[in-house]
């Protein structure tokens, strides 16, 4: 199960590419032979079973392209270092 | 958009900051002015302020900056934002108030206004987005050109004997005694992006405690005028920019330390 | 409240203060230093805002943020420092935030000199910013005018949320006379605040105060409002003075201290029988033109005295549409035409006209 997940507002995309560069696990792309509203091809995800949640692509984005969620922490086990 | 069902054990990590209005910016694509002012909403977010701010926008490629962030705004003339916010944060001293300016806008035309607001200690926040060029008239030379960068009125290399030498204006700005907080960041990559964050929030802070002038200077790219790719831009900003630039504090003062060591 | 003993600049200063003047901004020049003198102890004495820039562009520019929000605010300056102001000048009336200048004029072109002069009419009638635009301009002959009309000022600016400016000379500014000052306003209150004002988006959408209009029809809109709204400053805010005007067989127009002396001048005229009245505007823009222009009817000439190389004269023209003749004597560099000097130009019109 995915750690993370993304919303892509996709008419907001510009096709930078800094989210793909900046992606840890290598998910994000941008679509081949398809344009948003804009006229850009948009970003999508190729992988979302790995997304990690880490927002990274969140943190770059100049056009506030996506809403980031993460799987809530489960409780440690008492031993477990915090 | 399609309706999306996030499943009950997620959770929100990042949404549109409620200081930025839904609006598309018209910033080309990978313009990191985009990146600013996303940090500049989520610092007023996070700090309860969105209701108690006043902006004023630039000339520059940022000269509508009001479409974009959710709360009073003016538009300046260029170079005059820092005597608009003079004028607004002495009659209004319970807004928080800010000025976004370019490096023609500060650093050239507005030099005057800045380097006197800051020697006074007004007590406002400036963003300053140096970019090493005039974006919005098609990239002419800017007071923080670099030495042989190539613009459309050095079309051979910025020449310092012809042109003078670039203008370091956090350091600047950090030797006059009325600054609190004065300090320079990068937003070319996630980590960067972060500290400048960071310092948002301190100038914001800093402001808040009536500590002195605070402005956070931010190395920013236009990949349209340098001619260069969005990640090319990047990769030459931070190989040339930050090497001519260097990154961090030029002025934290004693106020401003106790106050970061408080928290 | 009684009449007291008045210096022009500090009563202009005072009159501002009295009318609730929260913040000031401005850089010394003579002959208006005394202005922001007097500003510079009072207004801190009273707990309000007061600030000396690091030039006239700051202060324009200074008061522009103050006054876009909200609240009652000036500069105060002379000559080139005026010039210095015109960029946020027009700033200021394409966003429509009430602002209040003043202007003690000196001798120019250039640095010129200190001493009284009317070389500012057409920077300040005409509006030398860019743009389409016109200011309220105010002009007082004597110190309880000035006093009046400074208050005057401040209401129409909020009333059009436009500027407007007081032009007056450094003889005005220096003059000692008995006057009456107001009493003290009370200070608005925040909440007394137009809602148009940038006061924090509590509880409301944004504001954004602006004179950027891309696109050209959006721009003509914009422009199309403003001159609907100086039409109606036009139909409602003419002022002028009238002395001796309904015999009149001839007429002076002046303004300002020259207005003052004019009077002087008709009345030793009268003395000697020759039938003349004085027209002296109080606003330059709106001028009265209308007036002006029945006059032109009555009357068998005009002579316009200034202190510049005619620059009223012009609307004067405008206004009479060649109805009567007009001649012009002016005096520049600083120099005060005397009734001596008005008394001759005077006659020399009556003869040409075959009045009396
Ligand atoms: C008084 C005046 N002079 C010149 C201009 C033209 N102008 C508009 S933006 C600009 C330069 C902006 O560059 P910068 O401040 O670096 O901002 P950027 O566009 O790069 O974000 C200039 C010269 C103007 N609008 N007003
Ligand atoms: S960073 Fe934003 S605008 Fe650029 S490609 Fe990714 S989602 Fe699109
Ligand atoms: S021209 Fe440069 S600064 Fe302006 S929006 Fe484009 S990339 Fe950004």
């Amino acid at each position: 199960m995915a750690k993370g997940m993304v919303i892509i507002d996709e008419d907001r995309c510009k096709g930078c590419g800094l989210c793909v560069s900046v992606c840890p696990v290598n998910i994000l792309r941008l679509a081949e032979g398809r344009f948003n509203a804009k006229g850009y091809p948009p970003v999508e995800v190729s992988d979302p079973e790995k997304c990690t949640g880490c927002a990274s692509c969140a943190i770059i984005c100049p056009d506030v392209v996506f809403t980031v969620y993460r799987r809530k922490r489960q409780p440690q086990p008492a031993t477990a270092a915090a | 958009m399609a309706t999306i069902d996030i499943p009950a054990d997620m959770e929100l990590v990042y949404q549109r900051p409620e200081s930025l209005t839904p609006a598309h910016t018209h910033y080309c694509p990978g313009c990191t002015h985009g990146i600013i002012h996303r940090l500049i909403a989520e610092v007023l977010d996070e700090l309860g302020l969105r209701e108690r701010t006043i902006g004023i926008a630039p000339v520059g490629c940022s000269v509508l900056a009001y479409y974009y962030f959710n709360f009073d705004m003016a538009e300046a003339a260029h170079g005059r934002a820092p005597a608009m916010a003079t004028g607004m944060k002495r009659t209004n001293p319970d807004k928080v108030v800010f000025t976004y300016q370019g490096d023609g806008d500060l650093a050239a035309i507005g030099t005057a206004e800045i380097v006197h607001s800051a020697n006074r200690g007004e007590l406002f926040t400036t963003i300053f987005v140096n970019n090493a060029i005039y974006g919005m008239t098609g990239g002419q030379m800017a007071p923080t050109t670099l030495p042989g960068q190539v613009s459309t009125s050095c079309p051979s290399g910025r020449d310092v004997e012809l042109a003078g030498f670039p203008m370091h204006m956090a350091e600047l700005l950090g030797g006059l005694p009325g600054t609190a907080y004065v300090t320079r960041q990068a937003v070319f990559d996630v980590r960067g992006i972060r500290r400048t964050k960071k310092a948002l929030t301190t100038a914001f802070r800093a402001q808040l405690a009536g500590l002195g002038f605070t402005m956070v200077e931010v190395l920013s790219t236009c990949n349209t005028n340098w001619h260069m790719s969005v990640l090319g831009a990047l990769e030459w900003a931070k190989d040339k920019m930050v090497g001519y630039y260097p990154l961090g504090d030029t002025k934290v003062s004693d106020a401003v330390r106790a106050m970061l060591e408080e928290k | 409240m009684a009449k007291e003993l008045w210096e022009g600049n500090a009563a202009i200063a005072e009159a501002a203060i009295r009318a609730g003047l929260e913040a000031f901004y401005g850089y010394p020049i003579t002959p208006q230093t005394e202005v922001l003198e007097h500003l510079s102890h009072r207004m801190i004495e009273l707990g309000r805002v007061f600030l000396q820039a690091e030039s006239e562009v700051a202060s324009i520019n200074m008061v522009y943020g103050a006054a876009c929000t909200g609240v009652r605010v000036m500069t105060s300056s002379s000559s080139p420092g005026i010039s210095l102001m015109q960029e946020g000048l027009s700033y200021i009336a394409c966003s429509e935030v009430p602002a209040v200048v003043c202007n003690i004029m000196r001798g120019g072109p250039g640095l010129g000199n200190v001493q009284p002069a009317q070389g500012d009419y057409f920077q300040a009638v005409k509006s030398a910013g860019h743009g389409d635009y016109h200011m309220i301009v105010l002009a007082p002959s004597n110190v309880q005018e000035a006093i009046d009309l400074m208050v005057l000022a401040f209401d129409l600016a909020d009333k059009y949320r436009t500027i407007a400016m007081l032009v007056a000379d450094g003889a005005i500014g220096q003059m000692m006379e008995p006057a009456e000052m107001p009493p003290l306003r009370p200070l608005r209150k925040p909440e007394e605040r137009g809602e148009w004002a940038l006061t924090g988006a509590r509880g409301r959408e944004p504001n954004t105060i602006t004179s950027l209009y891309l696109g050209a029809e959006n721009l003509e809109v914009v422009n199309l409002r403003l001159q609907e709204k100086l039409r109606q400053i036009e139909a409602n805010e003419v002022r002028w003075k009238e002395y001796d005007t309904e015999d009149a067989e001839l007429l002076l127009v002046a303004f300002g201290t020259v207005g003052r002396i004019c009077q002087t001048a008709v009345r030793e005229a009268r003395a000697k029988g020759v039938k003349v009245g004085l027209l002296r505007p109080v606003t330059l823009w709106p001028f009265p033109s209308a007036r002006l222009a029945e006059l032109a009817g009555q009357v068998q000439g005009m002579l316009v005295v200034e202190m510049n190389a005619g620059q009223m004269l012009q609307d004067v023209r405008l206004a009479v549409e060649g109805r009567c003749p007009i001649e012009f004597y002016g005096r520049m560099g600083g120099v005060i035409p005397l009734p001596d000097d008005i008394l001759p130009e005077l006659h020399k019109l009556e003869a040409a006209v075959g009045a009396g």
